[in-house]
């Protein structure tokens, strides 16, 4: 990892060091609008469409990873976003470079993450004559996207880049997208794009309504369960140390979403970790219990309120977000609260004046962490646990380790059994649900991250399998991720459902083969181990800790191995099923 | 970290341990399907009801489809859409009628309002000016009687042949409706309608912060005075 400085120190020494792309054509002014920006990173796959684009590269600081596919460059972004802060970018070509990018770009609207996708385009004059590699690309994203662009002036095109880098971080964060027909690219301008500048109209206000959280002070004020749930909206608007201040003042407990973990840390005596359908049984409880739900930065998706009828049946709602159009949405905010979570948090705090009473609702949750324990059995004669294989991760590494995933029953399993203390350590496609996420994701996340930070990637079989071959990029750029995939030759997660919902009729879901994954990952170049039994675990993380380069573990875990707590979809949070006979 | 020692809650091999969901305390109040807390006084489901939306929208291209397509994806019931210049160069005014309960219309215009393009976007009050234009073509086998109901309805024939008549007519909404009912009798063979397109009535913005083009920026086009409709029916 010697090579890639985290971007922070980076951009220290660019400030002072770098040169500036000179605009001569569209291309450079595209790129110097990315420098502009502060980027230092883009992941893509070259075409013709783009070759403009990457040719102004050529002379640029910007470091180009060149990827596998363009749904990995989608992802990679995507996580650099999510761990860095500031808005990934990638690049493709134009018809099938631009669909390839559109799960990642999906991916990346759902979860509200900040990322920049520029596409090749077929030169204007042959749009809508069906050329060589020409898709209807904004059409495509139009409802993945922000919002997005279709270049149409060389003069312009560098300001509408650096436009729509800011906007994809400004407010509510999101995916941006800008179409580059190649003639826009090629066109000769010697124009400066500036400062990014997001468009006008598009900042919203910090502060909320001063008499709306005077009212919503009065209804914590009276509550007598008030419990905070924080959404991946607080750590996006680095809002953390808000949060934890907020909590302890008042000692309020609090729960996250899935793109909330690490808001709060999860062995904090306040903290119930996350809620929903596979969230501890703990938060259930709370939010089912509270009389007070202090909702920020969340959507209220349905995998964490179950059904709609049965959400925190007994709260007034206070609902904090930048978003109007989240305000009730999905559950009716009593009182709405718009504006920047940190700056309300802190309006909120600042107001309170009787604190209300916890003390008792706050042993009350502890006591539920003790009714509704995550421990497991590791009986040395069964396969191992998946549980354990990420317990003994956690123990290797420091709390500052970035986890990334796929998605099915391991995505479950890294989510609960890991005590995730920091933000920005947890990068899972949550929204979407896009297996494959994992591997591109750590990628990102490795050119993201400090050097002293581990990168994990816990994958399923499964999912690995449908981005695997970015390890090409890990191998040729020598990047220090672990691949720990949790093999149970199963598309684990929907046997389970078969299991429970579908008579245990494993249609398409039992692979019955896979290949050697640590074999396969010596054949990139990578280093693989397999491991089966438990004595065998710790060495291997070990191993593969130590060792400076991408490493895969093929972790081959307990097939029947099943994922508990579970909300089945519309159920109601406090019935969370320990067992499938509860289902 | 599998180690136990509470007596209770060795876990099973495959699940948790816990007490098993008909065992816990359930709280017994409910939501609506809107995720309103149902007060067991006033249990009321919201009803459908019909709101004039008006977005001035900056005029570039795909904005409608990206209007269009909002609809469309988020499954909101819309009754018509209009669009056209207005004063100020490079803006538009879509008029939208929707049908939808009172969160629903909330909803519609917020997610109108995040749309880039989207400048400002406004509902209508009852007493707002609106207006739809059909144009019908019918059999003209009684051009006179066509022709005296066109006036009653302060139309205009168009187009008359001897097989067919074009008319025109302009109103509100129920105003067009009972026209189209009495043309019937001729036999309708098409009908082409606009839709409602609408102003806030009086000195009232349609769309909030809502300014004209400065002075002199447009070609001056006659404003004709706005004659009330005869056959007003609300
Ligand atoms: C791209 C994509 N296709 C299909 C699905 C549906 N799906 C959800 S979980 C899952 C199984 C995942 O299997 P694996 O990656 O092996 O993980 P496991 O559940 O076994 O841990 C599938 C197919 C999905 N989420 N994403």
């Amino acid at each position: 990892m010697s090579e890639h400085a985290p971007p922070t120190q980076e951009s220290e020494a660019s400030t002072g060091k770098s040169t500036p792309t000179q605009v001569t054509d569209g291309s450079t002014a595209i790129v110097r609008a990315l420098e502009n920006a502060g980027v230092e990173h883009a992941f893509g796959v070259q075409g013709g469409a783009i070759m403009p684009v990457y040719d102004a590269l050529w002379d640029s600081e910007i470091t180009h990873i060149t990827m596998a596919h363009e749904q990995g460059a989608s992802h990679a972004a995507d996580a650099y976003g999510v761990v860095s802060g500031t808005p990934g970018v990638c690049l493709a070509t134009s018809g099938p470079g631009a669909t390839n990018l559109v799960t990642g770009i999906a991916d990346a609207s759902m979860d509200s993450d900040a990322m920049i996708a520029l596409t090749g385009q077929v030169p204007s004059h042959m749009v809508g004559s069906d050329a060589f590699q020409e898709t209807d690309t904004t059409g495509v994203t139009a409802p993945i996207t922000k919002h997005n662009y279709f270049a149409s002036d060389s003069d312009t095109v560098g300001k509408t880049v650096g436009e729509a880098f800011a906007l994809s971080e400004t407010g509510r964060p999101g995916p941006t997208l800008v179409d580059l027909p190649k003639d826009v690219s090629f066109g000769e301008t010697d124009r400066d794009p500036g400062e990014p500048t997001p468009p006008p109209g598009s900042t919203p206000t910090p502060a909320a309504d001063s008499a709306a959280v005077d009212a919503a002070v009065a209804a914590i004020e009276r509550a007598e369960r008030p419990l905070c749930l924080f959404g991946g909206g607080v750590i996006k608007a680095e809002a953390c140390e808000a949060a934890r201040t907020f909590i302890h003042e008042y000692d309020i407990p609090a729960v996250t979403t899935m793109p909330g973990i690490g808001t709060v840390p999860e062995d904090d005596e306040l903290c119930l970790s996350w809620a929903g359908m596979h969230g501890t049984g703990y938060a259930n409880m709370a939010i089912t219990h509270t009389d007070c739900l202090i909702a920020v930065g969340t959507r209220f998706d349905d995998r964490l309120t179950g059904g709609i009828e049965t959400f925190a049946p007994e709260a007034e709602v206070i609902h904090i977000d930048i978003d109007p159009a989240e305000i009730s949405k999905n559950i009716h905010a009593d009182y709405p609260l718009i504006g920047d979570a940190a700056t309300v948090l802190e309006q909120v705090h600042d107001a309170i004046e009787t604190p209300p009473a916890t003390r008792e609702w706050v042993e009350q949750c502890s006591a539920w962490k003790d009714d509704y324990p995550m421990d497991y059995q590791t009986p040395e004669d069964e396969p191992l646990r998946p549980e354990f294989v990420v317990e003994a991760f956690d123990e290797a590494t420091g709390d500052d380790t970035i986890v990334t995933t796929g998605v099915g029953q391991h995505q479950m399993w890294a989510s609960q059994y890991w005590t995730y203390k920091e933000p920005r350590t947890w990068v899972s496609s949550h929204g979407l649900g896009t297996m494959g996420y994992g591997l591109p994701a750590a990628i990102g996340a490795r050119f993201a991250a400090d050097d002293s930070q581990d990168v994990i990637c816990f994958d399923g079989d499964g999912s690995f399998l449908m981005t695997m071959q970015e390890l090409s990029v890990a191998v040729r750029e020598n990047l220090d991720i672990t691949v720990a995939i949790l093999n149970n030759e199963y598309i684990g997660m929907v046997r389970q459902w078969q299991d429970a919902f579908f008579e245990g009729r494993h249609m398409a879901s039992e692979y019955n083969w896979m290949p050697e994954f640590d074999k396969m990952a010596e054949a990139f170049g990578a280093k693989g181990w397999r491991v089966d039994d438990y004595d065998e675990v710790a060495d291997a993380i070990e191993g593969a800790l130590e060792y400076d380069g991408p490493s895969v573990i093929d972790f081959h875990i307990d097939p029947r191995a099943n994922v508990y707590p579970m909300v089945p979809s519309g159920g109601a949070n406090g019935k969370f099923a320990l067992t499938e006979e509860q289902l | 970290m599998s180690g136990d020692d509470r007596d209770n809650s060795t876990p099973p091999k495959h699940g948790l341990a816990g007490r098993p969901p008909e065992e816990r305390p359930h709280p017994e109040g409910r939501r609506t399907s809107q995720g309103i807390r149902i007060d067991p006084e006033a249990e009321a489901e919201p009803r459908v009801r019909q709101a004039v939306v008006s977005a001035l929208v900056e005029n570039e291209p795909g904005v409608l489809s990206r209007v269009s397509g909002l609809f469309s994806r988020r499954q909101f019931n819309i009754e018509s859409l209009t669009v056209g210049p207005t004063t100020v160069e490079g803006n538009a005014r879509i008029t939208l009628v929707v049908e939808e309960t009172e969160p629903g219309i909330e909803q519609v215009k917020k997610q109108l309002a995040k749309l880039k393009p989207v400048m400002s976007v406004g509902e209508l009050d009852d007493d707002a000016v609106r207006a739809e234009l059909v144009l019908m073509k019918v059999h003209g086998d009684e051009p006179d009687k066509v022709h005296a109901i066109t006036q009653m309805y302060d139309g205009q024939t168009l187009d008359a042949g001897p097989r067919t008549i074009t008319v025109q007519i302009t109103g509100n909404q129920s105003k067009i409706d009972d026209a189209i009912d009495a043309f019937r009798q001729f036999g309708i063979i098409e009908i082409a309608r606009t839709g409602q397109t609408a102003l806030a009535r009086g000195a009232t913005p349609t769309t909030p912060g809502e300014e004209p083009a400065p002075e002199g920026t447009i070609a001056d086009e006659p404003q004709k005075p706005r004659t009330p409709a005869q056959h007003s029916d609300d």
